[in-house]
């Protein structure tokens, strides 16, 4: 177990952030790290990165504790955090060979690791300008490039895809896949595509206890209690025609030829459908299961009123 | 605590404070030696450098609060201090890494005034006719002066996220202990407890360092002044902590 979480609370004043969580990641793992905002989610990373000391209860890192053996700690996390804090008067290769060397790289190493840096996250254009001249994503990327610098075994990233335009947003969540082969990801974000993209497992939070830690596949059956499969055909049909297909409870008319059909989660319909429409003598124009399912899932278990 | 100390000094060089730091200083200390008459050098007549020692704690009393104030409320302002903390160095290492690259300011801003010196040496009459050990005594207590300011500065700035506070408060705590004491000192109800009261403030001990004799006792309270503020502002990061 790389990050081990026990019984963590933080209390701010009289605000309870985090009550009581448990949660451990395995070596290699990609962890997303869900929840509303104010759910405790970036005090917990703060925590686990030696920032800030939790008010009872251990985060151990590697087997090093953040309390008592911080240095350790801080040596083997790369940290992102969340609004992204950089030196905007330095230059894009000054500040990462300035976190290389405060991160102990040995000086033969460090234009080798800042020049690999630099690659990987796509800066050789901007490396020789100061920070305070790039855009926000390519700030992003520096902080994505200087949380690695140092070859961590664990990184925590509080939100790394906030403000990237499409395109960055596929390269940084391929950069993090990439990473995750070797290294351990704890992650914050609040797109459940991302989730469902990289993420191996998923934990969820809410007003600072955990709600949900288990695998993405799981969570993605877990669904509610019904498949909606949306279809749109070129001639008119009897929605009533859909229950005869076991499992279908409900057929809604969506308006231009189109039909949302509801059906219990146990077995896929899909081939029914199209057998049914094409014995009909009606074609196909769409034919697609809703895919909200785990953002369905997220409003279900953080929407506690 | 070498890395923050070469960034902290890079920063410097890289905006025009370093520029503006050494520039203001020799400026000002080149006008009052050689050109305003009421502190001339070549008005006065004696081969002597105490327009220097008397005028460069004042520029100083500006000068370094300007250089300190940025030093933790700027980085507390941006957030980059959530950075600092992440990264395997000890508070004290940061704190240091800060003090020493303002100090290291501190000294390359009185290097020039070494010309000074030379410029004295040289027109005194017989040649070298100024009396070289007040020179590097007092020279030694400038020093220790710019550090005790310094520390002072670093100190406040480490109190708060905004500059310009942090610019003021420092300017009033140095002011206080430079001659503060001694006008306190000088209230008439003290009696015989105002000598003991106006040897708190710096001016006492930078007085008698001036004289050309160090004495232990004047290095010991600049080196307590330094290490009490130096040691508070590592206080003040770790109560992040408590």
């Amino acid at each position: 177990m790389s990050v081990i979480v026990e019984n963590l609370t933080k209390i701010y004043g009289k605000q309870k952030a985090i009550k009581n969580i448990s949660f451990s990641v395995k070596e290699g793992e990609i962890l997303g790290f869900l929840g509303p905002n104010g759910a405790g989610k970036s005090t917990t990373m703060k925590i686990a990165t030696c920032f800030l000391p939790p008010t009872s209860g251990s985060v151990k890192v590697c087997g090093y504790d953040v309390l008592t053996q911080a240095m350790d700690v801080k040596k083997l996390v790369g940290y992102l955090p969340e609004h992204n804090p950089l030196y905007l008067d330095m230059y894009v290769h000054e500040y990462l060979q300035f976190i290389a060397s405060i991160q102990g790289v040995p000086s033969s190493k460090r234009n080798n690791s800042v020049k690999e840096m630099i690659g990987l996250c796509g800066l050789e254009k901007e490396q020789n300008k100061k920070i305070g001249q790039l855009s926000k994503g390519y700030r992003q990327r520096v902080g994505l490039a200087q949380a690695m610098v140092h070859n961590p075994k664990v990184l925590i990233l509080d939100e790394p895809t906030t403000g990237l335009d499409p395109n960055q947003l596929i390269e940084i969540r391929n950069l993090i896949k990439e990473i995750g082969k070797q290294k351990t990801v704890i992650f914050s974000t609040h797109i459940m595509q991302e989730v469902e993209q990289i993420c191996s497992r998923v934990v969820i939070i809410n007003q600072g206890e955990i709600v949900t830690d288990d695998e993405v596949k799981n969570l993605q059956q877990f669904r509610g209690a019904y498949i909606k499969i949306a279809v749109q055909l070129d001639k008119y049909l009897d929605p009533e025609i859909f229950k005869q297909i076991n499992g279908v409870f409900q057929v809604d008319s969506a308006g231009d030829l189109k039909y949302v059909i509801s059906c219990k989660p146990d077995h896929d319909i899909r081939t029914e459908i199209f057998n049914l429409i094409s014995h009909q003598g009606v074609a196909i124009l769409e034919l697609k299961q809703e895919e909200d399912s785990l953002e369905k899932v997220f409003r279900q278990l953080t929407q506690n009123v | 605590m070498w890395p923050i100390l070469v960034r902290e000094f890079n920063a410097f060089l890289n905006s025009l404070i370093a520029y503006i730091v050494i520039g203001v200083f020799i400026i000002t200390i080149g006008l009052f030696m050689w050109v305003f008459p009421q502190t001339s050098v070549l008005e006065f007549g004696f081969a002597d450098m105490s327009t220097l020692f008397n005028m460069a704690p004042f520029v100083f009393l500006f000068l370094i609060p300007a250089i300190t104030m940025r030093s933790f409320a700027e980085e507390k302002r941006n957030g980059t201090i959530e950075l600092l903390f992440t990264q395997p160095v000890s508070d004290f290492g940061i704190v240091m890494g800060k003090y020493l690259a303002d100090i290291l300011l501190l000294i390359i801003s009185l290097l020039p005034t070494l010309i000074f010196y030379y410029t004295i040496y040289q027109l005194g009459m017989p040649l070298g006719n100024i009396d070289s050990a007040g020179v590097a005594g007092s020279y030694i207590g400038l020093l220790l002066l710019g550090a005790s300011f310094t520390s002072i500065g670093i100190f406040c700035s480490s109190l708060t996220d905004n500059q310009i506070v942090a610019f003021i408060s420092s300017v009033f705590l140095s002011y206080l202990s430079y001659v503060g004491f001694d006008y306190i000192a000088g209230l008439s109800f003290w009696g015989s407890a105002s000598t003991f009261i106006s040897s708190l403030g710096i001016d006492y001990h930078y007085k008698a360092m001036s004289k050309g004799l160090i004495d232990s006792r004047d290095l010991c309270y600049f080196l307590t002044v330094i290490v009490v503020f130096v040691y508070s502002t590592k206080l003040v990061l770790s109560s992040r902590k408590w």
